[in-house]
């Protein structure tokens, strides 16, 4: 009995339980007393105990059965394949699951009497659309036909005990029935403990982003020393599968780092101050029509996907300024098609929604006595900005220039297409350097085996990278709070 | 009595005025107010420029360039057996290689004789010609022997010479398209035999190697399917976590660190989803590879924050006097809650989910990362199978060889904006239209 089929029952006699339970309330609400819940509670309690311990023992059960049943494989797998002389057991065992999921899709008759040999298994589990790799060997088929025989023996064990506690719940649920029992109660308790694990999802996901990353990177720095891997000046990883002893190359984070330092430093200097001065230009000087109609169209920016911005660097603004340099040099272009300015300028564009929003916010949040009292003093409106409004609204803007900061370091597609891939180290903005993220993007897109330095580097990237960005936001949120004045 | 006027009276001497500089001080003031407007009008004109470079590249995707052939299905090449009537799938596994070059000989009334010349009328026409011929005569198999005018597309070398998009001052050894191919295609043109036609297969082909045939089919369906996944598991998870820490958590270590977590996961790039995504379901759990549930799982938690927070200001805007109302009229916190203060902070919900659905939509480095980078030319029935995204074909084609491949890199860009604007305006007129002033 296969999972799905085992869900959709439990999940009929809970709605069975539900209406059940609804009209076996309804029924014994004779008037004496006052019924404390009313009868779709008593039927939502009914079906919550058919359901939940159910479908916990549903999950434990497939998670433990398909655990055991690929243990026993690689048992067999490494028992046989001693004899037979095969190299890695880890690919047999994989093997043999893919000619399981095969066998598993062949119709009973086929399946009764197996041939024994791949020759002839193969055309009947091409009928089924079923190929498989060249290395299957014949010793695999008794192998994953008795594999397939143990699962369906669990899984119908399973799906009858899930069924059986199912009714059970049910019937617990619905003898529970009387005119005083606090049902709403119950159901209300488990809704609250549903909302709070929805809300600790949060706390998984950060908790998986570190761990996931962090069991890679912890294997990679076995292979790769952690002061060559932080401190190393030369990114050169070479294509090497793991433990074949031919040269892993050289893993430095020290390019990567300063390509994203230098293509975020070129986008806050184009950002900061075209964002500053069209939030202040915005929120002070600018009149209401005016602003109903610029502020849309900067949103709009906000709006455009990172990759259009990287398309529009790679095919127009490159060779543009590629051919503006060469113009200008007379002959030989300075500025290379994929470059620092390219990157950063778009970056840059991308990012000026990010700061005139976070500004706006905190210029407007400055107190109107304190403009007016500037004004009252005799200073013109931009003096009022520059020596009142911007020295108050300081600390905040700091902050969102951190944060566009942060954003700009983890930003991927404008670099991927607009930078280049050379990872050298170099002051010329002309030049085309590489970062973090485009090479995280390029180790995993390639056809590594997963184990090797080439693709567990990525994810000490990615740490690396989390942990940058992290202590960014927290540096914000702290310098904004300490030195936030309070005005009222 | 004479009249006194302020004529006639002695003033004294207005005193100097201290020169406290003004004229500098408004001239700084004018500057500062330039600076603000020329920042601006800097964003709105790149933007502009961005757009209309969008638009003018990616136009020409939309249309593309058919020949109609008088095409004679020959028996003796076809099914020189005569097993057709018998066996239907002689039909189908024919050599139709032959046809079309041959029809377009017939067309151009050249006879085609030497190597080069042949190649070169090979190369006219798409690969996907035979496929069409096939087509053609397998709907209807009353067409063997006889000759028949049918469409069939040319080669994207000639579709982009056709749109004016080749130089074709290179010399002939540095080019493509070759200058007889080009005296044809003019012929042709000049005939009316060569016509550009709309461009539908764009919208339903998926995945080629051949740009004529290529289309956003298969990553729209992928997208769609992903957009679905978040909208229910992010939706969900994040109104059910914004109701409990507003209405129901209270104030201690536990609460105090769902919420510090929720604000870094706004922050954090989405690549690093990305590598959660490969470590935790593919590796960890074993899903496959490219599969739309991966997708949507992965953009699903990178969304979370974002509907967390606006479902949290839209939760905490409905006033304290509805909840009291509520509680005072015996209704229990669970039911306040769902009943009262859910249904009046929807609006302020909704828009923060279709802005969420709106970034997810165009996200592109996490879905690199769990292999949606295949080649995938089916469509994908069920979550599990491998697909693509319409963000992840236009990275594809941006940095595929071929010039036809950039042209539709930026119709898709235009699909991909067209969506993008949809929702957005959608969300804009949503929150005029239900905002309501407390």
């Amino acid at each position: 009995m296969s999972g799905y089929l085992t869900f959709l029952l439990i999940m009929i006699i809970g709605i069975a339980a539900f209406f059940v339970g609804r009209s076996r309330a309804l029924a014994v609400d004779t008037g004496g007393q006052k019924a404390h819940s009313r009868p779709h509670y008593h039927g939502a309690w009914a079906m919550l105990c058919a359901t939940m311990p159910a479908l916990a023992l549903l999950v434990a059960w497939e998670i433990g059965a398909t655990a055991y049943i690929n243990r026993d494989i690689s048992n067999q797998v490494a028992l046989l394949s001693a004899a037979a002389g095969s190299a890695n057991t880890d690919v047999t065992a994989g093997l043999v699951k893919s000619l399981a999921h095969g066998l598993s899709l062949l119709d009973p008759a086929q399946a009764s009497n197996l041939p024994k040999t791949m020759g002839e298994l193969a055309p009947l589990l091409a009928d089924k659309g079923v190929t498989l790799a060249p290395d299957t060997k014949d010793y695999m088929i008794p192998l994953a036909a008795d594999a397939n025989a143990q699962f369906n023996r669990i899984a119908w064990i399973g799906g009858l005990a899930t069924i059986a506690l199912s009714i059970l719940g049910a019937l617990y649920g619905l003898s529970q029935i009387a005119v005083r029992v606090r049902a709403r109660t119950k159901v209300e308790k488990v809704v609250l403990w549903s909302l709070f694990s929805a809300s600790t999802i949060a706390i998984l996901t950060t908790v998986g982003i570190v761990l996931s990353m962090l069991f890679q990177t912890i294997t990679f720095f076995g292979q790769v020393s952690p002061v060559n891997f932080f401190f190393g000046t030369v990114w050169d990883p070479r294509f090497a599968s793991a433990g074949s002893g031919a040269s892993q190359g050289q893993f430095g984070l020290i390019p990567l780092l300063a390509g994203t330092l230098y293509i975020a430093l070129v986008a806050l200097l184009v950002a900061v101050p075209v964002g500053l001065m069209s939030a202040v230009y915005m929120s002070e000087y600018a009149s209401k029509p005016v602003r109903s109609i610029v502020k849309p169209a900067l949103e709009l920016l906000a709006g455009i996907p990172t990759i259009v911005y990287g398309i529009f660097a790679l095919v127009t603004l490159g060779p543009w300024l590629r051919d503006l340099s060469a113009a200008l040099y007379s002959g030989s272009p300075f500025i290379q098609g994929q470059s620092i300015l390219t990157a950063g300028l778009v970056m840059g564009v991308m990012l000026i929604p990010v700061v005139s929003s976070l500004s706006d916010d905190i210029i407007t949040a400055v107190p109107q006595a304190m403009r007016d009292g500037s004004l009252g003093l005799g200073a013109t409106h931009s003096e009022t900005i520059k020596r009142v409004i911007l020295p108050a609204a300081l600390p905040g803007i700091v902050g969102a220039v951190l944060l566009t900061a942060s954003r700009a370091i983890g930003e991927t597609m404008i670099v991927v297409l607009a930078a280049g891939v050379a990872a050298n180290l170099t002051a010329n903005p002309f030049e085309a350097m590489t970062t973090i993220t485009v090479k995280i993007v390029n180790q995993l897109t390639g056809d590594l085996e997963f184990n090797s330095p080439q693709t567990l580097v990525a994810f000490a990237l990615g740490i690396t990278l989390f942990f940058v960005t992290l202590v960014m936001n927290i540096v914000a949120l702290a310098i904004v709070r300490k030195y936030r004045e309070q005005y009222e | 009595m004479t009249d006194i006027t302020a004529g006639s009276l002695p003033v004294a001497a207005r005193p100097a005025r201290r020169d406290i500089g003004i004229k500098r001080r408004y001239a700084a003031e004018a500057r500062f107010k330039a600076y603000g407007i020329a920042a601006i009008i800097f964003g709105l004109v790149f933007l502009a420029i961005m757009l209309v470079t969008i638009f003018g590249k990616g136009y020409t995707a939309f249309w593309q360039t058919n020949i109609t052939l008088p095409v004679t299905y020959d028996a003796a090449i076809i099914d020189p057996q005569n097993k057709s009537a018998a066996d239907p799938s002689v039909l189908v596994k024919a050599n139709y290689e032959k046809l079309a070059p041959r029809a377009l000989a017939a067309k151009l009334g050249i006879e085609a004789k030497d190597k080069p010349t042949l190649a070169k009328l090979k190369a006219f026409l798409s690969d996907s010609a035979r496929i069409q011929l096939r087509d053609a005569l397998v709907n209807d198999p009353s067409l063997m022997g006889k000759t028949v005018d049918i469409p069939v597309l040319v080669s994207a070398n000639i579709d982009s010479a056709f749109k004016g998009q080749v130089d074709l001052s290179v010399p002939e050894t540095r080019r493509k398209v070759k200058d007889l191919q080009i005296t044809w295609m003019n012929q042709l043109a000049s005939e009316g035999a060569l016509a550009q036609k709309f461009n539908a297969g764009f919208f339903v082909n998926g995945e080629s190697a051949r740009p004529e045939n290529a289309g956003i089919g298969v990553a729209m369906v992928g997208s769609v399917m992903m957009m679905l996944i978040v909208l229910v598991l992010a939706l969900l998870i994040g109104v059910a976590a914004s109701i409990y820490l507003e209405e129901f958590a209270p104030k201690n270590r536990i609460t105090d660190l769902i919420e510090v977590n929720i604000n870094n996961l706004a922050a954090v790039p989405s690549i690093v989803f990305g590598l959660l995504g490969l470590s935790v379901f593919i590796n960890f759990i074993g899903l496959p590879r490219g599969a739309a549930i991966v997708g949507g799982i992965t953009l699903s938690l990178m969304t979370l924050p974002t509907i967390i927070i606006a479902t949290r200001a839209a939760i905490s805007a409905v006033p304290p006097s509805i909840r009291q109302a509520a509680l005072g009229l015996g209704a229990s916190k669970m039911q306040m809650v769902f009943h009262h203060v859910l249904p009046l902070a929807m609006p302020g919900i909704l828009t923060g989910t279709i802005i969420g659905l709106a970034r997810a939509l165009g996200e592109t480095a996490p879905l690199l990362l769990i292999g949606m980078v295949a080649f995938v030319a089916n469509y994908p029935g069920i979550p599990t199978d491998a697909s693509t995204a319409l963000p992840v074909q236009i990275y594809m084609w941006a940095n595929a060889a071929e010039r036809a491949f950039a042209e539709r890199a930026f119709g898709a860009i235009i699909i991909l904006l067209i969506f993008l604007m949809a929702m957005n305006i959608t969300a804009i007129i949503l929150r005029r239209k239900f905002e309501r002033r407390w």
